[in-house]
């Protein structure tokens, strides 16, 4: 079922946990089964120099949220937005049929989490980023709404600490 | 069972064949093959073996030999059920089964629906437990069934089969009972259940993968679903499989069952017994991650359920996850979740228990057996808090 660089992957991903401070967050969620990934990146002239993930998923979720950061550390924006699931899956060696759909997830973080870069930058957007933002925002709300006591949970969580 | 190693903790999803069986099994392939239907010696010897195991099952059963029919699988007996009562008393339209049905008990039922059955699914409380009420209240002068599982195969929640059978006699209702998880680990006795028709299966008891059985209780009208040479005295046509027969019926004979006398399902009174074992490592268990690991809940019963079964279910993380992070360390175990189901649907019976979606994701069965000892039990309770840490360090809710 899965290759072995997808379950190295997996049991050893690369870049993940919370970026401090980021220039770009992409949050998104997959309506097909649940899973959820945040995406952090930060951005120096133009270039991804660091990247994050938070991923609530299987075992493809994990995987191919770790591939992508990889894929997209050191890369302009440019060629960052033009990563394609195509690409992480064939960098996997592969992906069973059904679980093809978490590699679209990992590619909509990663435009998200531009996309945010972009806007709170006031810099020029394109138009399909523009369309694809948002199609994910529709996507995310309908998750966001499955897991609101788990996400407010966390934000007690968090102001009791800052308390 | 411990294999280089490893450690299974997925009896519930098959057991290894006991080498006792294995062994028992072993001549019928070469020296003994004959064909039950032949008439010469070799088929003598066949029929008499399958004879002989099949008294042994009904003994274990407190049925009669004549109600005993071999199928392949539990699916199979499952359907035959539904099914060949459904063709043979075409008076009576109406079905009852539970929520946390097998799949093949659901979807056959499903299927009759679609030919115009009517059919009745019964909720069942947050342990996933029938209210011997509902069944009462959902019995109308077109019941003909009512099929309610034992214990169930994902939380191990025992049912109250004793009072739906009891039901089911006093309103004149046939009651089948899918006991693929439960013949072998608890008492089951026919009679005194007030069965019609039972499903067991050898794999689940250390027996060998394609033996099953369905018990049919005398005078019930049954129609095949196989229609063949008539084997199985018209029932179930097929070749019999001679040495997963034999292998079922040592499966039985080697069986430490619980004397009828503790049927009320207590399970704290099954002392001395294998039961007694797993219940205790079942147990710690259960007590130990409750303990060390943050936002985990037991799925199912807290004490009616199999001794074997554990299942938890874990926030903020996907049960895939746990599973193949578990494996990679060596340890078998099992999950619900939706993106584990080939349908990316999480299980209907975590659902039926009142669970959200999100809540089903991060499930895990642990099931225990016979080859499950306290080292492995101390094992888990130190590797499972840790790759639950670790999922959750990937986690964007914690």
């Amino acid at each position: 079922m899965y290759t072995k660089k997808t379950l190295a992957n997996f049991t050893n991903p690369k870049n993940y946990g919370k970026l401090e401070n980021p220039d770009g967050i992409g949050k998104v969620g997959n309506i097909v089964c649940g899973d959820v990934m945040w995406l952090y990146i930060k951005v120096t002239k133009n270039k991804i120099t660091d990247i994050k993930f938070e991923t609530f998923g299987c075992v493809a979720a994990i995987a191919t949220s770790s591939e992508i950061t990889e894929l997209a550390k050191g890369k302009t924006i440019a060629k960052a937005l033009s990563i394609s699931k195509e690409e992480i899956v064939k960098s996997l060696g592969g992906l069973p049929p059904v679980k093809l759909h978490c590699s679209v997830l990992a590619v909509d973080a990663l435009e998200e989490a531009i996309y945010d870069y972009l806007i709170k930058n006031k810099m020029p957007i394109p138009v399909e980023l523009i369309k694809k933002h948002e199609r994910i925002e529709q996507e995310k709300k309908i998750v966001e709404c499955k897991y609101k006591d788990w996400t407010e949970a966390e934000a007690r969580a968090t102001s009791n600490k800052n308390k | 069972m411990s294999k280089q190693n490893k450690i299974y903790l997925d009896y519930a999803a098959t057991t290894p064949v006991d080498p006792r069986v294995v062994k028992a099994m072993q001549p019928y392939w070469f020296d003994k093959f004959g064909n039950t239907a032949s008439l010469h010696s070799f088929g003598i010897e066949a029929k008499e073996v399958v004879d002989k195991s099949r008294k042994i099952i009904a003994d274990a059963l407190k049925a009669n030999v004549k109600e005993i029919y071999f199928t392949s699988s539990a699916t199979e007996s499952n359907n035959l059920a539904l099914k060949g009562l459904a063709w043979a008393n075409p008076a009576k339209k109406h079905i009852i089964v539970s929520s946390v049905e097998h799949d093949c008990v659901l979807t056959s039922a499903a299927w009759l629906e679609q030919q115009g059955y009517k059919l009745t699914v019964l909720k069942v409380d947050e342990y996933g437990m029938v209210k011997p009420k509902d069944v009462e209240s959902a019995i109308t002068e077109d019941t003909l069934l009512v099929s309610i599982m034992h214990a169930n195969n994902e939380i191990g929640t025992i049912q109250p089969i004793i009072e739906i059978g009891k039901i089911c006699k006093d309103k004149g209702v046939l009651f089948h009972t899918d006991a693929a998880q439960t013949f072998g680990k608890l008492p089951v006795d026919v009679n005194r259940m007030n069965i019609n028709l039972l499903t067991a299966s050898a794999h689940k008891m250390y027996g060998p993968k394609g033996a099953a059985l369905l018990y049919v209780r005398t005078g019930v009208k049954i129609k095949p679903i196989l229609h063949g040479g008539g084997h199985e005295n018209g029932l179930r046509s097929s070749t019999l499989n001679v040495p997963a027969i034999v292998g079922f019926a040592k499966a039985v004979e080697i069986l430490n069952l619980p004397p009828v006398e503790t049927l009320h399902c207590n399970v704290s009174t099954m002392a001395k017994y294998e039961n007694d074992r797993l219940i205790k490592l079942r147990d710690k268990l259960i007590k130990g991650i409750l303990k060390n690991v943050p936002d985990v809940k037991l799925n199912g019963h807290p004490k009616l359920r199999l001794p074997n079964n554990i299942n938890f279910r874990f926030k903020y993380i996907e049960g895939e996850g746990i599973i193949m992070l578990l494996d990679s360390l060596g340890i078998a175990a099992s999950t619900a979740s939706a993106c584990s189901s080939p349908k990316l649907q999480p299980s209907h019976v975590l659902l039926a228990c009142g669970l959200r979606p999100q809540d089903a994701h991060g499930s895990l069965r642990l099931s225990l057996g016979r080859w499950t000892t306290e080292e492995e039990i101390d094992k888990i309770l130190k590797i499972l808090p840790e790759v639950v840490e670790r999922l959750r360090k990937m986690s964007p809710f914690k």
